[in-house]
């Protein structure tokens, strides 16, 4: 009786479990059932009968036919209206004006459509689903042109061999693409980048290692500063390198101080994301790390920052992205020369993204295809970067690929296996030490501890 | 396993027995000291995060008290007219960033505007519409877009974006012309023979530049803020049978307000800043000009990027007095971002 109750009861309530728990529990359940037991007396109003088809999980996510024609059809009706009216009722012209004629005649048939057979709150709804969706279009149109555009410019430059290898200290503006390049600039932007990486990344981490590990006033104070300098415009980091090094110092234009310049640029954004990043480290990480003796040094050097690691190295990667596409600090600061030139200590270096704005400021068709090329070629470091940063950067602290994990477990059944040498060499030397056996009743440290 | 259990039952009554006992005698536990002894390891370790710290520290300070320095000489000899006077002409002692800080806020406001739906929408569309797989391509793709170099951004808008866009200015000004900012002099729209060139260079194009730039800064910290909302406020709404959008205008949005108000002005703050870009689309002019659609702008700092070599001495430290100004409008801005987001109720984890 009583499981007859249980079970038309369960009957309702753990259809959403799965029909593997259903048939266990009938299997277990229908055991207890006695063979002239009559049929059951309760039955509960609006439960299907055992031979109820199994429910359809509904697809809310996917669209449906109601959903989709619609649409369609309001976009084609919207082009064919729209290449109708375009230029005889709307002052509108070029590419631009007809999209966002077509755009407007969209959204209205669409609306119309849609009202035909919903509600209010449903038009509402499909219109400003509509809505958003052609922000994210928008913006992605927009990237793209913008890529898209740079390298059909630069093509022409980019083809030949001799703009990835010469410089253009003896090309003029006239002369054609199949002579001078750009590896000055390449080159260039190489040294500044590895300079101001080897300015930043030891005393951007060490800046947000200090901003997480350590309490004072000092900490905070440092933090306002540090967040109030990410709001430094670019072009003033370049005045204040020009100010106080070319002119009060007296020391040349050239690659170091432009280095300079992109540091003091790149430091404070570098540091508020990898002080983020050091933040979401797990606090029970290092509570462990603590409870096992570790000093604070330790602790941050062999586990605050080996789970922060891929964190730590996007932040870095982004801020340098950043820095490499920089034009204004570079342009107050690193001087302009067409010729290529190593040393950073003296005469003038130029980056990619300064020699692009040059060369398009001439205005020669050859130089501006040069120019173009140039910024075709940054958008390629760039790219490279993000990507980079982009697999290495993909998880939070503290979650492993799966390689990491495979050593990580490599690395903890070594630690294992030496700790269990010593225990043995230490069993051979004295006897009391019960020898370890992981299976067995007694803790390894029992012993000790009773006695 | 027995015996581990064992272990911790013996080791729980152990510490229930002590706590008995002070309650039995009536006093409270006397508090254990704590003392820190720092190894060397450790005090090597704090002496050098610190200093770092504190060198960090020093070289920001430097810069904002080198600039003020700077600028003290200009600011002294021009005094309050310095907010007022439009022209830059230093060497006769008559300059002030009346119309470069006008020029370098309309431009900034101008980005905003456009800006602010697009990256609303992106990030609504990311957060609540996308599908699963579109959504980290999004999501990488608007990054992408922050970390495209502002030349890049410059050259596009210059070269392409310039000569498509004068037919929307032209439309703007003859349908909107009598709003008084959206009207263009010199302009005759109803003559299909004027010359395109009243529309170039204009304000209006360097604003649609800038807030490409701007958009993706804004939209991760909307994104960021919108995919805190509480599931359960989130399903309230469904369960209440509201559509998708009745959810987003009663739980999403104002909830994520705080971030909206934020990620918007954090993206004023970088267009104020922007340099490059500017400089390739403007031509400069002196005079207060309200009109976005007009040919010719100017912005603080693409001032700067044009005049530091044609200045010296005082020149250069009038130039460094506009730096000052646009940093501490620039510094304002984020702070009262920062401020927006993290007094919000969405803000207290998000990092903007």
């Amino acid at each position: 009786m009583t499981s007859t109750l249980t079970k038309s009861a369960d009957d309702g309530g753990s259809r959403s479990m799965g029909d593997a728990f259903d048939e266990a529990f009938e299997g277990e359940f229908g055991e207890l059932r006695f063979a002239d037991d009559p049929a059951p007396l309760t039955v509960l109003a609006g439960h299907p009968g055992p031979e109820a088809p199994p429910a359809v999980r509904r697809a809310v996510r996917k669209w449906s036919r109601n959903e989709l024609l619609p649409l369609l059809g309001s976009l084609v009706s919207a082009l064919s209206t729209t290449m109708l009216l375009f230029g005889r009722f709307t002052s509108m012209e070029g590419v631009i004006g007809f999209l966002a004629v077509f755009f407007l005649v969209f959204l209205l048939t669409y609306a119309v459509v849609v009202s035909l057979t919903e509600n209010r709150p449903a038009v509402y709804d499909r219109v400003m689903t509509v809505l958003m969706a052609s922000a994210a279009v928008v913006a992605l149109c927009a990237l793209f042109s913008v890529i898209v555009y740079v390298f059909i410019r630069g093509v022409k430059a980019l083809v030949h061999t001799n703009f990835y290898v010469d410089d253009l200290s003896s090309t003029g503006p006239l002369d054609p693409l199949t002579k001078g390049g750009i590896s000055h600039a390449i080159v260039g932007t190489l040294i500044m980048t590895l300079i101001s990486l080897v300015i930043t990344v030891p005393l951007g981490i060490a800046c947000s290692v200090y901003l997480n590990e350590t309490r004072s006033r000092l900490t905070s104070l440092v933090r306002t500063v540090v967040t109030a300098m990410t709001a430094l415009p670019s072009i003033l980091a370049g005045l204040f390198i020009f100010a106080t090094w070319v002119l009060i110092l007296g020391f040349e234009r050239s690659g170091l101080a432009a280095s300079i310049a992109i540091s003091i640029m790149t430091l404070p954004i570098m540091i508020r994301s990898a002080d983020v990043v050091l933040r979401l480290v797990p606090g029970n990480l290092r509570e462990a790390s603590a409870a096992l003796g570790a000093p604070q040094w330790r602790t941050v050097w062999h586990v605050v920052l080996p789970t922060a690691r891929s964190g730590l190295t996007t932040s870095v990667i982004l801020g340098i992205a950043r820095g490499v596409g920089e034009t204004a600090p570079v342009l107050l600061t690193a001087g302009f020369t067409s010729s290529m030139n190593l040393n950073p200590n003296e005469g003038p270096m130029v980056s990619l993204p300064l020699t692009a704005y040059m060369l398009v400021r001439s205005g020669q068709p050859e130089q501006m295809a040069r120019g173009f090329g140039t910024a075709a070629v940054l958008m390629v470091l760039v790219l490279i970067l993000f990507s980079i940063a982009r697999v290495l950067g993909g998880r939070p602290a503290g979650q492993l690929s799966k390689r990491q994990a495979r050593g990580t477990v490599a690395r903890s059944s070594r630690d294992l296996q030496r700790i269990e040498a010593r225990r043995l060499a230490a069993a051979s030397s004295d006897v009391t030490v019960a020898p370890i056996a992981l299976s067995a009743g007694a803790p390894p440290y029992s012993s000790k501890e009773s006695s | 396993m027995a015996g581990v259990t064992m272990e911790a039952f013996g080791a729980g009554g152990a510490v229930e027995t002590t706590s008995v006992d002070h309650v039995a005698t009536g006093e409270p536990a006397p508090p254990r000291r704590l003392v820190v002894r720092k190894g060397r390891g450790d005090r090597i370790f704090f002496g050098g995060a610190s200093f770092s710290g504190a060198f960090v520290l020093a070289i920001m300070v430097a810069v904002g008290v080198f600039l003020a320095i700077q600028a003290s000489q200009a600011l002294k000899s021009s005094g309050f007219s310095f907010l007022t006077t439009s022209v830059w002409q230093p060497d006769r002692g008559e300059f002030g960033i009346a119309a470069i800080m006008l020029g370098t806020v309309l431009i900034a406001l101008v980005a905003v505007a456009i800006a602010l739906p697009i990256s609303m929408g992106t990030a609504l569309f990311i957060t609540e519409v996308a599908p699963k797989w579109l959504r980290s391509w999004l999501i990488a793709l608007v990054d992408l877009m922050a970390a495209v170099p502002s030349v890049v951004y410059g050259l596009w808008g210059a070269y392409l974006l310039q000569g498509k866009i004068v037919g929307l200015s032209r439309w703007i000004n003859a349908w909107f012309g009598w709003i008084p900012f959206l009207d263009v002099a010199r302009a005759d729209p109803n003559s299909p023979l004027s010359s395109e060139s009243v529309y170039t260079a204009s304000t209006f194009i360097a604003g649609v530049v800038v807030a490409m730039m701007v958009m993706p800064i804004q939209c991760v910290v909307m994104r960021e803020v919108f995919s805190q909302v509480p599931l359960g406020e989130r399903e309230g709404a469904y369960a209440l049978g509201s559509t998708r959008w009745g959810m987003i205008r009663v739980v999403a949005l104002p909830f994520g307000r705080g971030g909206i108000i934020g990620g918007t002005m954090l993206g004023l703050g970088r267009a104020l800043g922007e340099t490059i870009a500017v400089v390739m689309i403007i031509s400069p002019r002196f005079d207060l000009n309200f009109h976005v659609l007009e040919a010719g702008s100017n912005s603080v700092s693409s001032h700067i990027a044009l005049l530091t070599f044609e200045s010296s001495g005082f020149g250069l430290s009038a130039l460094m007095a506009a730096g000052l100004a646009l940093f501490a409008v620039t510094l304002v801005v984020n702070f009262t971002a920062s401020w927006f987001v993290a007094r919000s109720r969405s803000g207290a984890s998000s990092e903007a």
